[in-house]
């Protein structure tokens, strides 16, 4: 064999420059020979570790040997046996913590790019694949009702849909997708790939009824009532949060869930053609350090301000966000502003944001969370001049279904309380999954408790009989 | 989809639908609202539940053509479909089953004002009630107030239809004069809110108001719709839209209700151009 190559195959991407001044996708993919010369580099390990790291169980080195040999829709067939939405998880999975870092070639090279070839494997089918051969199971005659429609839900809804059950999402948006469609942006995981996923699924005989907010439209017990036998509860986790400091009502705060969906879901960046507006002035702050703030501030580059910042209370090396969304923003003109903590926002006299007061941090001993502790530095006080504002603080559940339901058990902090292994909460017809359970998370991890849920509702369901 | 079954213009500028939404009349309680979208680049407006009927399966909502997608809504025909409704969406109107309740609606507000003071009044509350518009013809709902109210008192600003004047002062002299009054509703532009807000507060009379911010999902997911009450942030869409008039922090609502006001114009002036009004 060849000696193996010990960096990476690099994916060709969008020119910053020109990349700011548009929504579409940054990352542009492998061609053919670039996926097959990055799947030569795996070592097809006997005992692979890389698969440790996946939480579907994604038969990696198996699809990269389809890779390599030419056989890309066999690959796709590979994945999509555990993994039903690999166009998307390709794109937005934190592989560098998942699977790559436990790839061996890692350890003295750069690991393979398993994320970028699932991706390529993933797009090559949708655009040469003879599509699905989707076979609809015949209905069993039970019904299972699931909320929300993000990837906890689809893929929970997909896997029950293939037992037989006749399922049926309840969304309280005006499209299915989740997270998918009113968060992550357009430049990073394009909407027409949701909705292409979002087919599959109703391919597959899911009925997915937008427009319905559960607690309010509907309730968990009328659901049941009516004649829904199980209700999976994949809601996740929508509250923004609020620092809680003066001057967070003037006009231009916004969360960045109100940020975000504005652009994406409302596709704010085409307003007047579509009819809702999202403002940025000329000068962006974005408090935060997560995903969330990073395409927050990616966003109102490509919406023309003139500055952006990140502000984090923490160093660098604790940011949450993917490291490649951060190498991203970096390169896109992002400025950070790490160990900075906002204390106050100034308006003008007619209400709007004009500067923030921040004060800088050092790190103390770490906290509950493992992460050393910011703690502020005495008569640091400085002003950053802004007139945008997008708090990306992180979220949590959405009360509204928990406060609905009769002895629904949740947590201190809203996350429902669930049976790991079959997704059970404390009413044994109510199953939970994703960020409603967890708090803000990942992609995957949603799509593993899906999967999990489904497994548990049909175990529950068939149970005796 | 959701159908329109019924379409009655009450004013040149202000139309009433009957909106087939079985799903949300079944649920639906007074002082609670729906979003709409009339079209795949629509926005999401809120607009309140101005009647419902659990049996029939239909919501009745009234607006006021004021920005964009309302003036597109004012093209729509009876047959005609919504595309998006969603709700019923906040909290109820508190219940009240005794006592004196005044009703103040200031233009379309009556609007909103009707369920509730029908709720109040089937369940045996004394209720009276203050409409007034600009002039008679931009007065709304009259006749069905008039059938909830045992009282029906008006008030137009040119004096065309009953007191010539604000709905305030009818108020101010309803109190001079003595009058019990246990609670006072008042909901309009907020200007009017405002200021029966003001004419109360010496009195300590209850006063319920119901607020109009910019919303986006209603669900509590953004927080556009954030409100000062009690010196406390609150999301309109899930807290509200009712609060304790004498807590809400009136300046701050106005001013974040102007945000986009470059934006709708903008919106408006592009809507023109492709032969709106
Ligand atoms: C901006 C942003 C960027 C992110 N980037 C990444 C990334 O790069 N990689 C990654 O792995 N993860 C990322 N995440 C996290 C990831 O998107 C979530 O962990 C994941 O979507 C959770 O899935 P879910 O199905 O549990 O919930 P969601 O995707 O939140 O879906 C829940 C759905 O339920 C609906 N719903 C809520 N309440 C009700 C109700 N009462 N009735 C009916 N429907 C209801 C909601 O409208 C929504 O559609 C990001 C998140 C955000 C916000
Ligand atoms: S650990 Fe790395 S080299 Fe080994 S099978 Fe997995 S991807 Fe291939
Ligand atoms: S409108 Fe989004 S939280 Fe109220």
């Amino acid at each position: 064999m060849a000696k193996v190559k010990e960096k990476r195959t690099p994916m060709p991407s969008q020119d910053p420059r020109e990349r700011i001044g548009n929504f579409d996708e940054v990352a542009l993919g492998y061609t053919v020979e670039m996926a097959v010369e990055e799947a030569k580099r795996c070592l097809q390990c006997k005992r692979p570790t890389c698969l440790e790291g996946c939480p579907v169980q994604v038969q990696i080195p198996e699809f990269i040997a389809l890779v390599a040999e030419g056989d890309f829709l066999g690959a796709a067939r590979k994945i999509k046996e555990t993994n039903s939405l690999p166009a998307i998880c390709g794109r937005v999975c934190p592989q560098e913590e998942q699977c790559e870092i436990r790839c061996v070639l890692g350890k003295k090279w750069e690991p393979v790019a398993i994320g970028r070839l699932e991706r390529f494997v993933a797009d090559y089918e949708r655009l040469h694949g003879e599509g699905d051969d989707i076979q609809r199971v015949p209905s069993n005659g039970r019904k299972v009702a699931v909320v929300g429609s993000g990837p906890a839900g689809l893929t929970c809804a997909g896997d029950l849909a293939k037992l037989g059950y006749e399922v049926t999402i309840f969304e309280a948006l005006h499209a299915p997708g989740g997270v998918l469609v009113y968060g992550i942006p357009e430049f990073r995981l394009p909407k027409e790939i949701v909705r292409a996923e979002v087919e599959t699924i109703r391919k597959l005989g899911v009925r997915i009824l937008t427009n319905v907010v559960v607690g309010k439209t509907v309730t968990i017990d009328q659901l049941l009532a009516d004649g829904y036998e199980a209700v999976f509860v994949g809601s996740g986790a929508g509250l923004p949060r609020f620092m809680n400091i003066p001057g967070e009502n003037l006009n231009g705060v916004y969360s960045a869930n109100e940020f975000l969906t504005r652009v994406n879901l409302m596709k704010g960046y085409l307003f007047p053609e579509w009819d809702t507006p999202v403002k940025v002035g000329k000068r962006v702050a974005v408090v935060g350090g997560g995903n969330v703030a990073m395409d927050a501030v990616r966003c109102s580059l490509r919406l023309g301000v003139e500055e952006a910042y990140i502000i984090y209370r923490r160093s660098e090396k604790e940011v949450p966000a993917r490291a490649e969304e951060v190498e991203h923003a970096k390169e896109e003109g992002v400025k950070f502003k790490f160990l900075t903590n906002p204390v106050r926002i100034l308006g003008t006299e007619d209400g709007w944001v004009k500067a923030m007061e921040c004060l800088r941090m050092e790190l103390g001993e770490p906290d509950a969370s493992g992460r050393r502790r910011p703690i502020p530095v005495k008569g640091s006080e400085h002003i950053i001049e802004v007139d945008t504002v997008i708090m990306a603080l992180g979220t949590s559940p959405n009360p509204l279904i928990a406060g609905s339901t009769s002895g629904l058990e949740t947590t201190s902090w809203g996350g429902i309380i669930i049976d790991e292994e079959t997704g059970q909460t404390s009413r044994p017809e109510v199953f939970a999954g994703g960020d409603a359970v967890t708090g803000a998370a990942t992609v995957i991890l949603a799509m593993g408790a899906g999967k999990r849920a489904a497994k548990g509702i049909h175990e529950y369901l068939t149970k005796g009989s | 989809m959701f159908k329109i079954v019924k379409r009655r213009d009450l004013t040149p500028v202000t139309k009433l639908f009957v909106v087939d939404a079985p799903l949300v009349a079944r649920s639906a309680k007074p002082g609670q609202f729906v979003i709409v979208r009339i079209r795949e680049q629509g926005e999401r407006i809120p607009l309140t539940i101005a009647d419902y009927d659990p049996e029939a399966g239909t919501v009745t909502i009234i607006f006021q053509e004021v920005g964009m997608t309302t003036r597109l809504m004012g093209e729509l025909k009876e047959g005609d479909e919504l595309l998006d409704f969603v709700g019923p969406l906040g909290q109820a109107a508190p219940e009240v089953t005794e006592g004196n309740v005044i009703f103040v609606g200031g233009g379309f507000g009556v609007a909103p004002i009707y369920p509730i003071a029908k709720q109040y009044f089937n369940a045996g509350v004394h209720v009276e009630s203050i409409i007034g518009a600009r002039t008679k013809d931009l007065l709304i709902l009259k006749e069905e107030m008039e059938t909830v109210s045992h009282r029906l008192h008006v008030a137009t600003d040119d004096g065309s239809l009953g007191h010539k004047g604000f709905v305030t002062e009818v108020l101010q002299r309803m109190i001079d004069e003595g009058q019990r009054m246990d609670i006072v509703v008042a909901i309009g532009p907020m200007v009017m809110m405002r200021a029966v807000t003001e004419v109360t507060r010496p009195y300590g009379i209850k006063t319920l108001v119901s607020v109009d911010p910019i919303m986006v999902d209603g669900t509590g997911m953004c927080g556009a719709c954030r409100v000062t009450v009690g010196g406390k942030t609150k999301f309109a869409c899930v807290d509200g839209p009712i609060f304790d008039a004498h807590e809400v922090d009136f300046d701050e609502a106005v001013r974040r209700g102007k945000m986009y006001a470059e934006e709708e114009r903008r919106a408006n002036e592009a809507c023109r151009c492709g032969g709106g009004a």
